[in-house]
């Protein structure tokens, strides 16, 4: 019986999670085709969409895992720039939809892949090295494609980091990443639905993971270190699953953004370390292992400062305090307490409305 | 032959000969105490055993094999499980996950069954449900199986670090202080489950104990040590009325 309860509550808790996330597109999608939208909000959709992937990705790492990771951006531009150049290389040769749902597997694997390498020196040791070492990385990651020069011709790959007459091309070639300039003509695969089913697809996946024997194995490693060895837990191999996972999904963001920009420019605006820090924000004011919090969080923060653009100066100052507004609501004590009582109360008024 | 066989262990730390030439031979099946005095090694001897620390020196043999090089991790899998002195549970974690937690290894399903809940995953998660509520009914946690691990009275956080380490399915079990902080009818229903999960699951159990009571209730043998040093062994009521130990440790009546 008690069983029962128990299973039915976590899918319960997941189902509104979803239910939301669909609620809120269906809202959008009405807005979108009905035109009360404005241009600008429309633009932002996308964003919207993929930084909540990626915080639903951070949160593994920091919420479950239990490691700071301050280079997540590094990994979006990692899934970013190797799902350009699939589908750049591609365009043409594969049909449309299977070449996104291609170009989405590259840029996943090539973020997992780079996720992977970064955590085999980190992950070995203890305390908040992954903190730092995520950090350069997200910031080497970014100034090396920036300062990258690619192209293909018939002889073969050129890779130059100087400038585009370095590369030494033949003139009908294709130049594929343009230095400072980045990647142009990407095809415009990825759309506000996409994004929504991606991080729909993000949910589930990391959503399942927690729920699983895995997942308990690396929560037992944020908890207490010393215990999981203790019961034969192979700690090292378990903080790099989570850690790739978290890349990966990171990566399936970055493969949106790309899909969904004109000219992909490796700049601190999309990929520095602001916005690693930005998502970080998302995730710890969503609440740290709450992966619908991260969601909301992503959602309302990414939107709220955009939106209060028309307020000129005031924007950071509202910003701010919505800040600290939020954080007192998720991690005061006090607060937490009068909230639980709140909902109880409300749930018990339900009950009692419907009997 | 004796199921765990320690020869000449050493550790130093610096200059500290933190144990030094430790022996221990603990055969199949019995409850086997190790007391003595505040930072006489004890601690570190079950480091030393469940490979937190290497050993500077000696030998660690379980059931016939060579385990001293092994790692903390290895060393579950040979079949050595451990509690702490200081509680360290799974805090974030309900009850009945923390035992799920140990039972990793029995039970398998790949990560992608993992990630997608699919092939083994739900019949794999019944019978480790299955299981660990098992588990918690030998220690008459099963009723409190769905709350958060930090949220249990004391006493129950201590059964439950049992349990999770009986779990692993060990063939040996290491408690370390399991009365610490208990009043004594807390102490008087542990020394039962101990009792109780020795004749139940035949296992063999070496425990660290300041509880005179429980360590003469229900120990058979006894090790003491002292300055690092073993002071004497032997069985329990010899031991206890040794004057060397009663004057090292448990004090003479002057």
């Amino acid at each position: 019986m008690k069983k029962k309860i128990n299973i039915s509550k976590t899918s319960s808790q997941r189902l509104i999670t979803y239910g939301m996330v669909i609620a809120a597109w269906i809202i959008l999608e009405i807005f979108l085709h009905t035109g009360l939208m404005s241009s600008h909000l429309e633009g932002l959709l996308v964003p919207m969409a993929y930084y909540a992937i990626v915080a639903v990705g951070l949160n593994l790492c920091v919420g479950i895992l239990g490691e700071l990771s301050l280079g997540h951006a590094g990994f979006m531009c990692v899934g970013a720039f190797s799902s350009a150049l699939f589908s750049l290389l591609t365009v043409g040769k594969i049909p449309d939809g299977l070449r996104f749902i291609l170009a989405l597997f590259v840029g996943v694997l090539f973020s997992a892949l780079v996720g992977f390498l970064v955590g085999i020196p980190v992950l070995r040791l203890n305390g908040d090295y992954l903190a730092i070492v995520t950090l350069a990385f997200g910031e080497i990651i970014k100034n090396i494609i920036n300062a990258l020069y690619l192209g293909v011709d018939s002889k073969g790959v050129h890779v130059s980091f100087e400038s585009l007459m370095a590369l030494n091309m033949e003139p009908e070639g294709t130049v594929l990443i343009n230095g400072a300039m980045g990647v142009t003509g990407t095809p415009h695969d990825a759309n506000f639905t996409i994004a929504v089913i991606l991080l729909l697809f993000a949910l589930v996946i990391v959503q399942n993971f927690i729920d699983s024997k895995d997942g308990r194995a690396v929560m037992s490693i944020r908890d207490n270190r010393i215990a999981a060895e203790s019961i034969g837990i192979p700690v090292t191999s378990y903080k790099m699953l989570a850690f790739t996972i978290s890349a990966a999904v990171a990566g399936m963001a970055g493969v949106v953004f790309s899909h969904n920009i004109a000219t992909l420019q490796s700049t601190s605006q999309y990929f520095g370390y602001n916005v690693s820090i930005m998502i970080l924000v998302y995730v710890v004011l969503g609440g740290i292992g709450s992966i619908r919090g991260s969601v909301i969080a992503a959602s309302v923060l990414y939107l709220l400062p955009e939106l209060l653009r028309g307020l000129n100066k005031y924007r950071m100052l509202i910003y701010s305090v919505v800040l600290i507004a939020v954080m007192i609501v998720n991690w005061a004590p006090g607060v937490i307490e009068k909230r639980t009582e709140f909902f109880d109360r409300i749930r018990k008024g339900i009950k009692n409305g419907a009997a | 032959m004796a199921l765990l066989d320690v020869k000449d262990l050493s550790i130093t730390f610096g200059g500290l000969h933190a144990v030094e030439e430790f022996s221990l031979s603990i055969e199949k099946g019995q409850l086997y105490g190790l007391i003595g005095p505040n930072g006489a090694g004890k601690t570190t001897v079950f480091n030393l055993l469940t490979g937190v620390y290497k050993p500077t020196q000696g030998s660690i043999i379980l059931d016939g094999r060579d385990i001293t090089a092994h790692s903390t991790e290895e060393i579950n899998k040979d079949g050595i499980a451990r509690t702490f002195q200081n509680i360290r549970l799974f805090h974030k974690l309900s009850v009945i996950d923390n035992v799920k937690t140990a039972l990793h290894r029995e039970f398998e399903y790949s990560t992608f069954e993992a990630m997608f809940h699919c092939g083994r995953y739900a019949s794999v998660e019944r019978e480790m449900e299955k299981k660990a509520i098992e588990i918690l009914k030998v220690f008459s946690l099963d009723t409190v199986s769905s709350i958060l691990s930090s949220n249990l009275p004391y006493g129950q956080q201590r059964k439950l670090e049992i349990a999770r380490a009986m779990a692993t399915g060990p063939k040996i079990l290491l408690l370390d202080e399991p009365a610490a902080g208990m009043n004594p009818n807390e102490t008087a229903e542990l020394m039962e489950t101990i009792s109780l999960i020795r004749d139940r699951f035949g296992i063999t159990i070496l425990l660290i104990e300041h509880d005179m009571k429980l360590v003469s209730g229900i120990c058979e043998h006894l090790t003491v040590l002292n300055f690092g040093k073993i002071l004497a062994e032997g069985d329990t009521k010899e031991v206890l009325s040794d004057p060397e130990v009663i004057r090292a440790y448990l004090g003479d009546d002057e």
